[in-house]
């Protein structure tokens, strides 16, 4: 595996997939265990046409995803206020409708090239501008997860009770997503907006699959994440598949992989083996 | 023993008190109060707005008029909800839980911490077992690391929703006597339960069925009048000891 990483391309695109799988294999965790699977699918989504403005006029991508959140959040609150318009499907709708605007935008004749890369990942053309502002976001989602973590840890476990103790379950909830959006923000350079998702969900429910403990499946999600996506890369390198979509794959794989090891008996964990 | 002041101090108290979601009560005119080593069960049928009453003490249920008063820390240890039990915790580390009221936001549970919360563990005979899978324990276990998790907290007030419910005796025997010692602190303990006898042998008792059919001490209120008006009728004579039963209600899960 160390072939390939000689060449400084590839090293530039292990470094972003590392970052990636950081922030996603971290957070992803919250996610499963918040039930906000479905929410990042939509939140990543619902944020595309922002950032294909930004790119379009020039602006920083940070603030497109974050006008395209709020115009998304916007569109849903208000959707959902149409009688007979129940919550599922107005964020169906006012995400697949945000999500069409923002194709149209990126794939017209009149974008520059490699507006595309928003759509599908661009890891190997990753400028260093965009590693330095994906480190910085990928320490702040750390940091944050770090600073909040047994807080985070009794909301999910027990909201009535973290009311008890005058933690607001809102606000938790309102910080994972904003760590989600982060998240997103981080990945998009890689993965590109369809396949982000991968890494938030994968890399967690294969860990989760091998521990029950929070902090280590944490760990854990992080290394599938990481491993699985330097894997990818060494397919996309071999096989001259696209990047983010080998990265993608290679999440799956180590899921399918650790539920059928599981499914077969294969001792995975200390405590299993004999 | 907890310094809650003079015995006659109030943990919480309520006065035609009237409570439920969107607008619409589940209770209505509840006036009771408990007071330091009260064990107060709240009995009725399903339904009969048990677990509204302790929601409307930690704020989940909306109060609609009259008044509520809780005057002192309170936890709460509710059944466990099927999604609770492939949560990634240890016993320890939901009993760990209840440091975070002393903590500041960006603090994380030290050493003290810890020892803290393995005592409280300790407590409740589950000191054993502080690293097991939360969920993996029985349902006995469980209600104790939650209320292990209410002592970390320093809790004076003890709201517990049908701690009972899928017990085995011994596990029942066990969960009654660490309530009887947790009243014998100055603590207040407010159960909600289904069981006539059990209600028989603590302090107060308060009868719900939508509103308040009584309150009072269990000899004094618990009388076939108030028995049928809470469980509308399904009253059965015990033969051979004179006593009264009610039929068990068949058990659904509240929302």
């Amino acid at each position: 595996m160390i072939g390939p990483f000689s060449d400084p391309i590839m090293q530039r695109a292990l470094l972003e997939v590392t970052l990636v799988g950081v922030c996603g294999g971290a957070l992803g965790c919250w996610v499963i265990f918040y039930g906000l699977s479905y929410a990042s699918e939509s939140l990543a989504h619902g944020l595309f046409p922002g950032l294909v403005a930004a790119a379009l006029l020039g602006l920083p991508l940070l603030l497109g995803a974050g006008v395209g959140i709020l115009v998304a959040a916007l569109g849903v609150a208000v959707a959902s206020r149409i009688p007979g318009v129940g919550r599922n499907v107005a964020v169906a709708v006012v995400v697949t409708s945000l999500f069409g605007l923002g194709v149209l935008l990126a794939l017209s004749p009149a974008s520059p090239p490699g507006i595309q890369g928003l759509l599908f990942g661009d890891v190997l053309g990753a400028s260093d501008s965009d590693l330095a502002l994906s480190g910085g976001l990928a320490l702040g989602i750390v940091a944050a997860l770090w600073l909040l973590h047994g807080r985070l840890l009794a909301v999910g476990f027990d909201r009535a009770f973290a009311r008890s103790l005058g933690i607001s379950a809102a606000a938790a909830d309102a910080a994972v997503l904003t760590l989600l959006a982060g998240a997103i923000l981080v990945g998009v350079q890689g993965m590109g907006n369809l396949l982000v998702v991968a890494v938030l969900v994968g890399p967690a429910a294969t860990a989760r699959q091998l521990t029950s403990r929070m902090a280590p499946m944490m760990l854990l999600s992080v290394a599938v994440a990481v491993l699985a996506g330097a894997a990818g890369l060494c397919l996309s390198y071999y096989a001259g598949t696209a990047a983010g979509a080998s990265v993608a794959a290679a999440f799956v794989a180590a899921y399918l992989l650790t539920a059928f090891s599981r499914r077969s008996g294969l001792p995975l964990t200390a405590e299993e083996l004999p | 023993m907890l310094d809650t002041g003079d015995r006659m101090s109030v943990l919480a108290e309520a006065a035609g008190l009237s409570a439920g979601y969107g607008g619409v009560a589940a209770i209505e005119d509840v006036s009771f109060r408990v007071r330091p080593g009260e064990r107060v069960a709240l009995l009725g049928p399903n339904g009969g707005g048990k677990t509204t009453l302790l929601r409307s003490i930690t704020g989940e249920a909306e109060r609609l008029s009259g008044s509520l008063r809780v005057s002192a820390p309170y936890a709460t240890v509710p059944q466990t909800e099927r999604s609770r039990l492939d949560y990634p915790v240890s016993a320890l580390d939901v009993s760990l839980m209840g440091s975070l009221a002393e903590l500041p936001w960006w603090r994380q549970p030290g050493r003290r911490e810890r020892a803290t919360a393995l005592q409280a563990l300790e407590r409740v005979g589950m000191a054993e077992l502080a690293s097991a899978t939360f969920g993996e324990l029985s349902a006995g276990q469980r209600q104790r690391v939650l209320i292990a998790r209410g002592l970390v907290q320093e809790a004076h007030l003890l709201l517990l929703d049908e701690p009972f419910t899928g017990l085995d005796a011994s596990s029942s025997e066990r969960l009654e006597r660490l309530i009887g010692e947790l009243a014998t602190e100055e603590r207040g303990i407010l159960i909600a339960t289904h069981d006539l006898e059990q209600a028989r042998r603590w302090d107060l008792v308060v009868c719900l069925n939508g509103r308040q059919i009584a309150f009072g001490p269990p000899g004094e209120v618990l009388d076939r009048a108030a028995l049928e008006a809470t469980y509308g009728g399904a009253i059965v004579e015990i033969p051979g000891n004179g006593g009264l039963g009610i039929l068990p209600p068949h058990h659904h899960h509240q929302p």
